[in-house]
Parts: structure tokens; C-alpha cells; sequence
């Protein structure tokens, strides 16, 4: 399962000096269409979803950071340089934390394990052979003898082969171990996922939903390199098992001032983004960017606020703190890439619904954005995967009803 | 073929690579991918393949042109030592305590066997035939090396101190049962006695014991005081059939663990026969292939298994740490569990002819014999007394509460999750509106448990 077509899936590269006719048409992958006024690329560089030059970002909470490390030193990272961080930090702390996966020695093929090898020793950060099953089977082995292995997976769309180490065994060992004592709480497995213009078939998946339905894991995916510096720390550190979800499109899109010193974020708990009183936005990872545009667009066309939820553990997930917005607003969308059929949307309305008190509140059907009920299309990723369009015409929807 | 070792440094240390001894720096990998051709040489310098010679001779290489590998035993099926080097290394009276375990084991096998058959418990898989191995290598190990099995040791769980108490509680899954009645009978663990506890999924546990054992020989490298440990891990030939196999091997010999993996190979997986399992000479052939230090021995043989494990044990210390593999011929004298009649796919004659002509027990009981340490006396107090204690742990065991419900929603997580407590109290709800449809009080604490 080689994917080195795929090395750097950031940067499409010109056909210079092939021989090839000048490029007059449009590039052969997804792109944004002249007109439009509401399918516009994320301005990264200016979204309130980040900091850009204050230490925290102008949307969210911000005092989930503790007040030294909000007040300390900050550093320009975008969120693979997070990651990198957050690996060093756990690795310089804790001896039992170990690295690895295919490729991670020389620093990882989207960079999240640069220099780490060199300065942590190739005893704890090194390749692997290319096997996920091994992988995540080897790292099992190594937390039940009370290591904190953070195994990589070069891609969600290959986490498949590990499927049955992850959910026979990962996820139950400490259920089937009883009072024996094992389990698997030191494992982290991280994983880039999400779509990213032209990664087709099996490098755009978004499996995380596949990993909802198993009791033992943890499923944590950030929206930003301060949230992913937190989160993963907090996830190294969790005695339960994670599976940590990157979106590999903001692994360079992404920047802003992170802290330099060590924090957690608290998992299993969703960040209400931007308070409002007339619909509530729910999302993670890169379709919260996605929503944001859409709820701007929205407010200043129809005059009316939403509130936008980032769950950011999407399993145990924070449903006390939907539940709250969902009874203030009345009305409620689920955004996200996978697909549509028993995705997050799906077990998100059903408690929405179940819940007396927030049932009785609901002036409108949940809706849910998310990718159709197919495979990811090279060719046809911008008519799939949620846009601003889709989910401003489903508030509309939602307020109209 | 005397292989031609290139003369350039940088290939040395690519070489050298192979070995992963000491922990290489960086440049030393960067190497080993620099490798080049020198014109006319003789030798390959492939990256991929470093000590190949070149050969102007187009011949595939056959398995056939390779005999099977031999099969190490010390004595031989009357009892006899046919390894002259060979002397015992232990007294005689702790021989006496391995017979014991393995006669234990068969035994229980009997009994629990037929408590299926009545009804009494679920399941049960004996592992007669197969003794030798569980009890042999469990005798030569150290009690602290972690061992992951696969579901045919009990041999191993008794021979390291497993009590009957434990045993009965695990297959009655009652209130004592340190896996908390969550698992089918026979998938016994012990974090005391450093025992994995079983999980059905086959092989599934054999990278997991590659990165147990990378866990022991980091640990070493972190804490020179550190005791010095292997991991262990059983399978048998079937499981070897599956991916987490090859991960397994190939793992632990790129990251040199120390790990010993002991195949049962024992003709059967349930109704395959080997020869539908695989078409190489066994599995000890593959273990050359992952660049193992692989053994055949006779896993009838007691004294083999003890004398190979042993030296496995030694060698995967040495150098820094690495795996040995270890292929234990045997027989699966009995039904695969309680759930298959192996009689639909093999004669019975071929199982009654396995058990009168060779047998781990009946084999060491011959040299036990021939040595003057036991008799038929012995022989009947020794069955009497086990079948006694066995009987009195089943009883006991069968009258114990079964574990509190609440444990059904414990350990999932380290901490109950908000759902979890909900859906505990959902069914509290439950038992309370419809208590004579449920059976809470042959549960530890009735249904109080599930109070909040």
C-alpha cells in the first residue's frame, strides 16, 4: 500500500519543460468557478477561526488555556509544526512515549515528525515496516506494558488493514483484561484524513465515523494548530485509547500563534466557537472554516445569528453542551465530509431528537450537510464534500421551515 | 555459496543495518540507501538484498530441492534419551511436579469436557496431545517474561501457578473470575502470573507480543537495573496463516525485539488439514525467510521443548535483543472444542493411533519410569488426588454469585462516560418495572449495583 505518487499532496506541480501544449484550460482538478459568490476559497490569512498575531483565536474559548501558557511565549506554527511540537513536548516529557509508523524517521511525509528522530533517538522514533496491522498491533503490545506509543498511519484511507487490531483488540483489552490490569490507554493513533482538492479515492476519507461505533477509542479531530497542539497532548496523556484524525488540508493552510509551553485541551468536550440564538451550527475539523463563511453570509443576508459548535472529540461526544444551544436556538445543522449515511450527523440528531427536553425545543427537522452517499471523486471533490453554498441554502432551509 | 561481503564502507554499514545493532545514527540510514555499483564487480549491491552474488546460471529455486527441516527430540516415543549431550537439568522431583501439570490439564480436560456436554458451562477446548509444550516451555521461562497464548495452554497457566480456584471461576465465569465473567470459557489471563488474557481473533496477539517485547528492551535501555525479559507468544499453524502473522515476524526482526514465538503445529485448524493450510515446509521455514533464528522440535518431547525454549530464551537477550521462533511438531488428539465432531473430517482410526503410539504424557512417564522416580502406585494416587481437587474447585466454583452487573459497563473506558452512567441507569429502570423478567439477584448485589 505505497502512496509515494502522494508525497506532498499541498502543492500540484506545473507540466514545465515537458513538451506539453501551454496550459490555457482550466487545471484538471477542482477548482472555484468565476462567479461565484459564495463558494470562495478560505481566506486562511484572515479567518477569525485563528490567531494571527493575539495568542489565542478571536473565536472559541480561550481560557480552556491556562493563564501562564495563553500569557507565555508564541510561536507562528501551522498545524503540522503543532503537531511536530506536541510530539516533542510529549516525547521530552515522558520516556515511555515511543513514535512511529511508515516513513516518520526522517520526519514524516507531511513533516508532522521532523528532527525528531535526531534529537529523541532512532530508539524512539523510527520506521516501521509497511504493514498497518503491525503497526497498530505493535503499539498495542507496547502500551500494555505501560508505554505511551503514538503510532502513525500514513493515511486514514489506510487504516483499514488495522481495523481488527483497532476494534477487537485495542478497543476492548482493558474491558476483556478486567482486574489483570492491561490495557491499551497509552496508545494514540494519528492519521491524516479529509479531503484536499485531488486526493480521489485514498487520500480524502474521513473514516471517523466507522470508529463511533466502537466502545474503547477515543476519536478526537482538531480544527486548528493551537486546538491540535492541546488535544493531541491531552490525547498522549489519556488513559484511554485515541485515534487522532489530522486534516491533512490545513496542515499548511493553517497558521497562528500557538503557545511554546505545554497544554491540554479537554477531550470529549465540544467548544461553542460563536454564540446565536436563531439556528445552531455543528461541525469539526475543516468544514468548521467551511461553516463560518456560510454563517457570515447568512447573517448578514437574513439578519439572524447562529451558533457555531466545534465537537472536537466526535466520540464520547460532548452532548450536554449541544443539547443546551440546540434548546436556546430551536433549530440545528450537522456539517461534515464523510458521508451522509450513519456519518456523525446521524447519531447527533438521533440523540437530538431523543432528548425530551431538547425534542420539544425543535422548530425545525435537523439537517445534516455532508458528502453524498458515495466515494470520493477525484474529479468531482468540489460537488461532494460540504461548501458554503450547500450549507448556507440549509440554514435558509432550516428558518424557512 | 560463500557469500562475497563488498569491500565499501558505506555498504559495511548498511549491512551493519541489517543487524539494527547499536541503535544506528542517522547518517548510518541515510547510507543504506546510497549503496552503489562498482563496475565489475560480482557481488549485488542492491540495496534490497546486500550479500547476493551475481550467478550466470538461470535457475529457479525450488522447495522441493530443499529437504524439510529436522526435527530436534531428546527422547524419543519409548521413553529413551537419543540426544547423548543431553542431561537433565532439573531433579527428579521436579520433573515430577511437570508430569503432574500436564496429567492436571488432562484431567480437567476430562471433566470439563463433559460438564460442556452436560450443560454446565458454554464451552470448553481441551488440549490434549499438546501438553508438552504449554507446561515444558512455561517450566524454562522466566515468571515475569510476559506471554501472549492463543487458547491451547492451559499447560502454560498451570505450570506458572494458575490455581484451580482460578481455572473454575474463569470457565464458570463467576464473581472471582479476574476477567469479570466478560469472556468465553478457556480465555484465561493473569496479570499476576504476567498472562495476557486470551482473545478469540486469531494471531491477532502476535504483533502485539513484537511490541511487548520492544516495550521490555526499551525499558532495559532506559533502567540498566532493569531485570532482563523476553515476551513470549503461542500460536498455532493455522493463525499463522494470517496477516498479523507476517506483521508479527517481520516487526519484531526490523526492530530486533526479543521475542520468542512458539508455534503449535498440530496437523489441524479445526477441519483444515495442513496441507490446505499451507504448501512450504511448515512454519519454521518462514522464520528463516524474516531473517529468524528458527527451531523444529518434537512438542511431544518434554525435554526438546525445555531444552529449545531455553536456549531461545538465551539467544533472544543476546545482542542487544531479536526473535527466535520455535515450531513444536504435534498432534490434535482431540476435537477442536466442544462445538465440532472431528470425526467429520478425519478417521477415528488415525486419532486412536496417534494416542497409543505416541503421547507427551505416556512418553515422559516411560522416562520417569526407566529413571525409578515413579509407578504405577504413584500413577493412581496422582490422577485420584488431582480428580479430587478438581472436582472440589468445580463444585465450589459452580455455586458462586456471578459478577455484579454493573461490571458490564465498567472498563470500557478508564472512567464510566456520561453515557454509560445513563445507560446504567436505563437499565436499573428496567429491572425495577420488570424484575421477573431478569435474573439480577444471581448477580454479586442483585441489582443494587447499578445504583448511580
Amino acid at each position: 500500500m505505497k502512496r509515494s505518487l502522494f508525497r506532498h499532496l499541498g502543492a500540484a506541480q506545473p507540466a514545465a519543460q515537458t513538451g506539453l501544449p501551454p496550459r490555457r484550460l482550466a487545471r484538471r482538478y477542482s477548482t472555484h468557478p468565476p462567479n461565484a459568490k459564495l463558494n470562495l476559497p478560505i481566506d486562511y490569512t484572515t479567518t477569525p477561526l485563528l490567531a494571527h498575531s493575539g495568542r489565542t483565536s478571536a473565536l472559541g474559548n480561550s481560557k480552556e488555556i491556562p493563564a501562564h501558557v495563553r500569557d507565555g511565549p508564541a510561536k507562528k506554527m501551522n498545524l503540522f509544526q503543532a503537531i511536530n511540537d506536541a510530539l516533542g513536548i510529549a516525547l521530552a516529557q515522558d520516556d515511555n512515549v515511543v513514535i512511529f509508523g511508515e516513513d516518520v524517521a526522517f520526519g514524516g511525509v507531511f513533516r508532522c515528525t521532523m528532527k525528531l528522530a535526531d534529537t529523541y533517538g532512532a530508539d524512539r522514533v523510527f520506521n516501521t515496516p509497511l504493514t498497518e496491522q503491525g503497526i497498530v498491533g505493535f503499539g498495542i503490545g507496547l502500551a500494555a506494558q505501560g508505554m505511551r506509543p503514538v503510532a502513525e498511519i500514513q493515511f486514514a484511507d489506510y487504516v483499514f488493514p488495522a481495523f481488527d487490531q483497532i476494534v477487537n483488540e485495542g478497543a476492548k483489552l482493558r474491558y476483556r483484561e478486567g482486574a489483570n490490569g492491561p490495557h491499551a490507554g497509552g496508545l494514540t493513533v494519528r492519521m491524516p484524513c479529509g479531503g484536499v482538492g485531488h486526493g480521489g479515492l485514498y487520500h480524502s476519507q474521513s473514516p471517523e465515523s466507522l470508529f463511533t461505533h466502537v466502545p474503547g477509542f477515543r476519536v478526537v479531530m482538531p480544527r486548528s494548530p493551537i486546538q491540535a497542539k492541546g488535544l493531541l497532548l491531552a490525547a498522549i496523556r489519556s488513559n484511554d485509547p485515541c485515534l487522532f484524525m489530522e486534516p491533512k488540508i490545513l496542515y499548511r493552510a493553517a497558521v497562528e500563534q500557538v503557545p511554546e509551553a505545554a497544554y491540554e485541551l479537554p477531550l470529549s468536550k465540544a467548544e461553542v466557537l460563536k454564540e446565536g440564538k436563531d439556528i445552531t451550527v455543528i461541525s469539526y475539523g475543516q468544514p468548521i472554516y467551511t461553516c463560518l463563511s456560510a454563517i457570515q453570509r447568512a447573517e448578514a443576508d437574513l439578519g439572524i445569528s447562529a451558533e457555531l459548535i466545534d465537537l472536537r472529540t466526535v466520540y464520547p461526544w460532548d452532548k450536554q453542551t449541544v443539547f443546551e444551544s440546540v434548546r436556546k436556538t430551536g433549530r440545528v445543522l450537522v456539517v461534515h465530509e464523510s458521508m451522509v449515511n450513519a456519518g456523525i450527523g446521524a447519531e447527533v440528531a438521533a440523540a437530538i431528537q431523543e432528548d425530551p427536553d431538547t425534542f420539544v425545543r425543535l422548530e425545525a427537522p435537523v439537517g445534516r450537510v455532508a458528502g453524498w452517499s458515495i466515494h470520493n471523486p477525484l474529479i468531482f471533490e468540489k460537488f461532494t464534500l460540504p461548501d458554503v453554498a450547500r450549507i448556507y441554502e440549509n440554514i435558509k432551509k432550516r428558518l424557512d421551515y | 555459496m560463500k557469500p562475497r561481503f563488498p569491500p565499501s564502507r558505506a555498504l559495511r554499514k548498511a549491512a551493519a543495518a541489517v543487524g539494527l545493532k547499536p541503535p544506528l545514527p542517522a547518517a548510518a540510514r541515510a547510507a543504506s540507501s546510497s549503496v552503489s555499483q562498482r563496475p565489475n564487480s560480482d557481488y549485488v549491491s542492491f540495496p534490497g538484498a546486500l550479500k547476493s552474488a551475481f550467478t550466470t546460471s538461470l535457475k529457479f529455486e525450488t522447495p522441493g530441492s530443499y529437504s524439510a527441516l529436522p526435527t530436534y527430540r531428546v527422547v524419543d516415543q519409548h521413553g529413551e534419551v537419543v540426544d547423548q549431550s543431553f542431561k537433565p537439568d532439573i531433579a527428579d522431583e521436579q520433573v515430577v511436579k511437570l508430569y503432574k501439570d500436564m496429567l492436571y490439564i488432562s484431567i480437567m480436560d476430562l471433566i470439563m469436557f463433559d460438564a460442556q456436554r452436560q450443560g454446565r458451562l458454554s464451552f470448553y477446548m481441551v488440549s490434549a496431545g499438546e501438553e508438552a509444550v504449554s507446561v515444558g516451555s512455561a517450566s524454562v521461562l522466566d515468571p515475569e517474561d510476559p506471554v501472549y497464548c492463543q487458547y491451547r495452554e492451559q499447560g502454560f497457566f498451570k505450570q506458572r501457578g494458575f490455581t484451580t480456584k482460578e481455572f473454575m471461576s474463569q470457565l464458570f465465569a463467576n464473581k472471582n473470575d479476574s476477567g469479570k465473567g466478560r469472556n468465553m470459557p478457556i480465555h484465561y489471563g493473569s496479570g499476576r502470573l504476567h498472562i495476557h488474557t486470551i482473545s478469540s481473533p486469531l494471531a491477532t496477539q502476535m504483533p502485539q507480543a513484537s511490541g511487548a517485547g520492544y516495550a521490555l528492551k526499551m525499558q532495559r535501555m532506559q533502567d540498566a537495573n532493569a531485570k532482563p525479559r523476553v515476551a513470549v507468544c503461542f500460536f498455532g499453524e493455522g493463525a499463522a496463516s494470517e496477516g498479523d502473522f507476517h506483521a508479527a515476524l517481520n516487526i519484531a526482526a526490523t526492530r530486533s525485539c526479543p521475542v520468542v514465538f512458539i508455534c503449535r503445529n498440530n496437523g489441524y485448524a479445526i477441519s483444515t488439514p495442513t496441507l490446505e493450510q499451507y504448501r512450504g515446509d511448515g512454519i519454521a521455514s518462514r522464520g528463516i525467510g524474516y531473517g529468524i533464528d528458527t527451531i523444529r522440535i518434537d512438542g511431544n518431547d518434554m525435554w526438546a521443548v525445555r531444552e529449545a525454549v531455553k536456549r531461545a530464551r538465551a539467544m533472544a537477550l543476546q545482542d542487544g535483543g531479536k526473535p527466535v521462533l520455535i515450531e513444536c511438531m504435534t498432534y490434535r488428539v482431540s476435537h477442536h472444542s466442544t462445538s465440532d465432531d472431528s470425526f467429520a473430517y478425519r478417521a477415528r482410526v488415525e486419532v486412536e493411533d496417534w494416542k497409543r503410539r505416541d503421547n507427551p504424557i505416556t512418553r515422559l512417564r516411560k522416562w520417569m519410569e526407566a529413571r525409578g522416580c515413579w509407578d504405577e502406585g504413584k500413577e493412581k494416587e496422582a490422577r485420584d488426588g488431582l480428580r479430587r481437587e478438581i472436582l472440589q474447585g468445580f463444585a465450589e466454583a459452580e455455586k458462586e454469585k456471578k459478577p455484579a452487573l454493573r461490571t458490564m459497563f465498567e472498563d470500557v473506558y478508564e472512567e464510566l462516560t456520561d453515557d454509560l452512567r445513563e445507560q446504567m441507569a436505563q437499565l436499573k429502570e428496567m429491572l425495577d418495572k420488570y424484575p421477573d423478567e431478569y435474573d439480577a439477584a444471581e448477580h454479586d448485589g442483585g441489582k443494587d449495583s447499578l445504583k448511580a
